[in-house]
């Protein structure tokens, strides 16, 4: 896993979720472990697509169930 | 101290009406206001922020177009560093009977008054969700729960933005984001003034409180639900009528 993306990820989601850097692994799960709702996912992706210059589409966005699948995506994407 | 002092507001439909009652009447409660019109009025923002010790700054927009909903938005945003209050007022008439209407008088109406809220509304949720705080008022109509013969365009649109205020209640309720509608019945305006006089006689006859309305009416209820006052309300319609839907 590329850790400079796994950094950035985590400071992302501590932003936006209020949750503190040390509870972000990359197995942590958006529901069960971060405490993500539907429009807590609405605003990381907006903000992910904003960090990284991507674009996310829904359908990509619903298959994130853990911090290390964004950063496997954001990987493939900026490959 | 007014009771929206340091709030930042965006009006639609702002350079005459009730959407100028609605801008003068925010910026009286201390609000700065990003008045939105189809052409820039920098003589009435010059003259509001004047006369109210406020800012007030015009911005040309045409509330149906999506690319400059997003680009205006982006900027007044900037300008004023972020929004607390969006007035979704803009709106149009081309009054007909149906079998008469032409399509392009019912997609302009529609795009007007209606995908305008969704533009609108979707340029500001994101500064609103992450401020946990926000009030959006959308201007409805008495005619989106009573009908009106020719107004199939306008009243479809004023009936959805009904839907849409209900449902944007419920998405952004988490947030502390509030979302009510207005419906105002006869108010005494440019658009009104179009109706012969037997037509407005007949309304006014109709309207308990013995009166047509007058912009200012429908500008104290937007004040109010844009309040800190009116936190514990959400996803509601007022009727700002005389009476007449009562």
């Amino acid at each position: 896993m590329n850790e400079e993306i796994f950094k950035k990820v985590t400071a992302v989601i501590v932003d936006k979720l209020g949750v503190k850097a040390e509870d972000v692994k990359p197995e942590s799960e958006f529901g069960n472990d971060l405490g993500a709702d539907s429009l807590d996912r609405v605003e990381l992706v907006m903000a992910l697509e904003d960090e990284f210059e991507v674009e996310i589409l829904d359908s990509d966005a619903e298959k994130f169930a853990k911090v290390a699948d964004v950063v496997a995506f954001i990987e493939a994407k900026k490959a | 101290m007014g009771k929206l002092t340091g709030k930042k507001a965006i009006v639609t439909g702002a350079s005459r009406g009730i959407g100028l009652a609605i801008a003068t009447k925010l910026a009286s409660e201390g609000a700065d206001v990003a008045i939105l019109s189809t052409s820039v009025k920098e003589d009435l923002a010059a003259k509001l922020s004047a006369e109210l010790g406020v800012q007030v700054k015009s911005y040309a927009c045409n509330v149906a177009d999506s690319e400059t909903v997003q680009n205006v938005f982006k900027q007044i945003i900037a300008d004023m560093g972020t929004v607390d209050i969006l007035v979704n007022n803009a709106g149009i008439t081309r009054d007909g009977l149906l079998m008469r209407m032409k399509d392009e008088d019912f997609d302009a109406v529609i795009a007007t008054n209606l995908r305008s809220v969704f533009l609108c509304t979707r340029a500001v949720a994101r500064t609103m969700m992450g401020k946990r705080t926000g009030r959006i008022v959308n201007i409805s109509s008495i005619n989106a729960l009573h009908g009106q013969a020719g107004q199939a365009n306008y009243a479809a649109a004023k009936a959805g933005i009904i839907g849409m205020t209900k449902s944007n209640a419920m998405e952004f309720a988490s947030r502390g984001i509030t979302v009510n509608a207005i419906a105002p019945g006869f108010i005494g305006t440019d658009m009104t003034a179009a109706m012969d006089d037997a037509t407005k006689e007949k309304y006014a006859a109709q309207i308990p409180l013995g009166r047509i309305g007058k912009p200012e009416d429908v500008a104290n209820a937007v004040a109010f639900l844009a309040s800190d006052d009116a936190c514990y309300i959400t996803g509601q319609i007022l009727g700002v009528d005389g009476g007449l839907n009562a």
